[in-house]
């Protein structure tokens, strides 16, 4: 296909298109964004984000994602392990079963939490009783959280597994190497950047989520609210500065994500990784 | 060089294995012999891969045992057995360099029994000599070339001493001069070092070029095992003929020590006067003899294509009857009989490689 037929301004006229929808549907918003939140100046800007509730707000998401990401990590590279690398009945049930969340709505995720376990739900009743809270409660947020970003590490991992088969593990073994060595020695260098690139998207997605978190949370200020749910409350009582601060903080989290992840992009195209 | 530790033989008694229905090995026995060069030979799906990593203890088996030195190695795991496997596509560790790659099997081993750091280096490097990359050291498997790899692979196979070295597809995926090279060379190696080498392969001159035996495989059976030249020359059934390098076939019917094919009734040389009988006749295309000389043992062919270039001379011919006919002769016969495409020529038989009888349909 060496022939380019295709007139010049076919060329021109696509790319006008994409960077039109590029700067109307992204690069407008996030200005908005921050035209709003520092439009009655940096100071007043710094003093809302320094608000208790904000400051809770942001704990409270810092704490959902370091408890969440972990724990889907592990399970990531246990799923995508035991798809790439085995098989078994009901691999692919698995494999649709992991994707699950991500073609169900988030709301109707949470929903599901507070039907498990809201005081009507199945083990409600059992966990009145022994006096545990999870809806309208930070296991609740969290639970809700690991849900919604089950398949981002897993996603990322078993199209690597897989392309890389099982040789050099094997080879190892024959080695002399134990198990143990092998997945520390081989298989961990050989999917570290799909295991970071993983981690950082599960991070953002913990960290931006609404819907799911919404349902479960109970919106309780300075004890259930994450940063998206703060910036829906303050925006909700027409506090435009506040609520546009604390989305910008989420934006720039957004911003920060896309730079690591093209930077370890580049890194894996620099050669290093070529077999 | 002290590359092995001591006698090995392995034996296979009666081993099974199933993939769902179908049969990878069929009640399968075989001894290797300590210091043996052997190769297992065969089309792709006759089992020989998974014959390979089942004596390496990679896969598992259904039935049957598998012996080393007379004892059973069930409980051996892989990193027991003293083996060392070189992949079909080398399975290089592509995030450490060569140096650290033929490292791995002594870097893994236990503190107690691991060379110090000066032995390790000294070690690799004299095996990176063995394989005459001593310069690649520092390189990463995916700047190397394909014959490159192979030979690392090779080397850090052979860094742990292993009893026996198992080899799928050496040569595989590399380009045929390459592979004719690194062919005499691992033939000159275990002329040197007599490892117990098992070494898998679809191409049917690697093994007769390089083994001291051979195995032949299909649909997970062994077929025959012998020396090259004995399954060459005295192939058990068609299918070693057919797979062990070019072969005509004609149907015929053997009438008073002749063949009778179409309208010629052929010279078979050693065929004993018996009764009439349906056969399949397996002519190598060096065991014709080509003539413009009418002869009533001899059946009428057209010349289609000459190829002299090479060391033989390939004739391609056609029967009456519409039947393809390969034959070799030598650069010499050309010379003398000067045939050229569209001519008739009458071919005789010189020997024939093997006969079938056929039940007589009454």
């Amino acid at each position: 296909m060496s022939s380019r037929a295709e007139p010049k301004f076919v060329k021109y006229l696509l790319i006008f298109v994409a960077l039109v929808f590029f700067g109307l549907f992204i690069v407008l918003p996030l200005i908005c964004v921050f035209d709003n939140a520092l439009a009655q100046g940096l100071r007043f800007y710094l003093k809302t984000l320094q608000d208790p509730d904000a400051l809770a707000a942001m704990r409270m998401t810092m704490t959902v994602a370091l408890v969440a990401v972990p724990l889907n990590l592990v399970f990531g590279v246990a799923a995508s392990w035991a798809i790439a690398k085995f098989d078994f009945k009901g691999k692919g049930l698995l494999l649709s079963l992991i994707d699950l969340p991500l073609s169900v709505s988030p709301v109707i995720a949470g929903f599901i939490f507070v039907l498990l376990f809201g005081a009507q739900g199945y083990l409600g009743p059992w966990l009145i009783a022994h006096n545990i809270r999870i809806i309208f409660a930070v296991p609740g947020i969290i639970l809700a959280t690991i849900f919604v970003t089950f398949p981002m590490v897993a996603r990322e991992l078993i199209p690597i597994m897989r392309s890389q088969g099982n040789e050099e593990e094997e080879a190892a073994i024959t080695l002399g190497a134990s198990g143990w060595k092998t997945f520390w020695l081989i298989s961990v260098p050989n999917i570290r950047f799909g295991v970071l690139y993983g981690i950082i998207l599960c991070n953002a997605r913990a960290m931006g989520e609404f819907g799911a978190v919404s349902v479960v949370s109970g919106h309780i200020r300075g004890l259930t609210n994450t940063l998206p749910l703060h910036v829906e409350i303050l925006y909700n009582e027409y506090q435009t500065v506040a609520a546009f601060a604390a989305a910008s903080v989420l934006a720039l989290l957004a911003i920060l994500t896309l730079i690591a992840k093209t930077a370890i992009e580049a890194t894996i195209h620099s050669g290093q990784r070529q077999g | 060089m002290g590359l092995r530790e001591g006698a090995l033989s392995i034996e296979l008694k009666h081993v099974h294995k199933k993939f769902g229905d179908f049969k990878a090995l069929d009640d399968v026995s075989l001894k290797i012999e300590d210091g043996e060069l052997l190769a297992l030979l065969g089309p792709s799906g006759s089992g020989k891969t998974t014959l390979l990593r089942v004596v390496a203890g990679l896969d598992p088996f259904d039935e049957g045992q598998v012996l080393f030195s007379g004892r059973d190695a069930e409980n051996q795991k892989t990193h027991q057995r003293g083996v060392g496997f070189v992949f079909q596509h080398y399975a290089l560790f592509r995030h450490m360099t060569v140096f650290d790659n033929i490292a791995f099997g002594l870097n893994v081993l236990p503190r107690k029994t691991r060379p110090s750091r000066d032995q390790i280096r000294a070690k690799v490097m004299e095996l990176l000599n063995l394989v005459q990359l001593e310069w690649l050291a520092d390189r990463f498997p995916w700047q190397l070339s394909g014959g490159q790899r192979q030979r690392i692979a090779l080397a850090r196979a052979l860094a742990v001493r292993p009893q026996v070295l198992l080899l799928d597809e050496p040569f595989g995926s590399l380009d045929a001069q390459v592979r004719k090279e690194l062919r005499a060379w691992l033939r000159r190696f275990h002329d040197e070092f007599h490892i117990t080498t098992i070494f898998v392969t679809h191409d049917q001159e690697e093994a007769l070029e390089v083994a001291d035996r051979i195995v032949v495989m299909n649909k997970g059976k062994l077929i025959q095992v012998g020396t090259p030249e004995d399954v060459f020359h005295n192939p058990v059934n068609s299918f070693v003929l057919s797979f062990l390098g070019n072969v005509n076939f004609f149907h015929c019917r053997l009438e008073e020590g002749k063949a009778v094919i179409g309208e010629s009734a052929l010279e078979v040389p050693g065929l004993s006067v018996q009764r009439p009988q349906a056969a399949k006749l397996y002519v190598r295309p060096n065991q014709f003899k080509i003539s413009r000389v009418f002869s009533p043992s001899a059946l009428k062919a057209i010349v289609e294509y000459v190829n002299p270039a090479g060391t033989v001379v390939k004739i391609n011919l056609k029967t009456e009857s519409g039947q393809q006919i390969l034959v070799e002769i030598t650069q010499e016969e050309l010379k003398n009989i000067k045939i050229k495409k569209h001519e008739k020529v009458y071919v005789s038989l010189k020997d024939v490689s093997y006969l079938e009888y056929v039940q007589d349909n009454p």
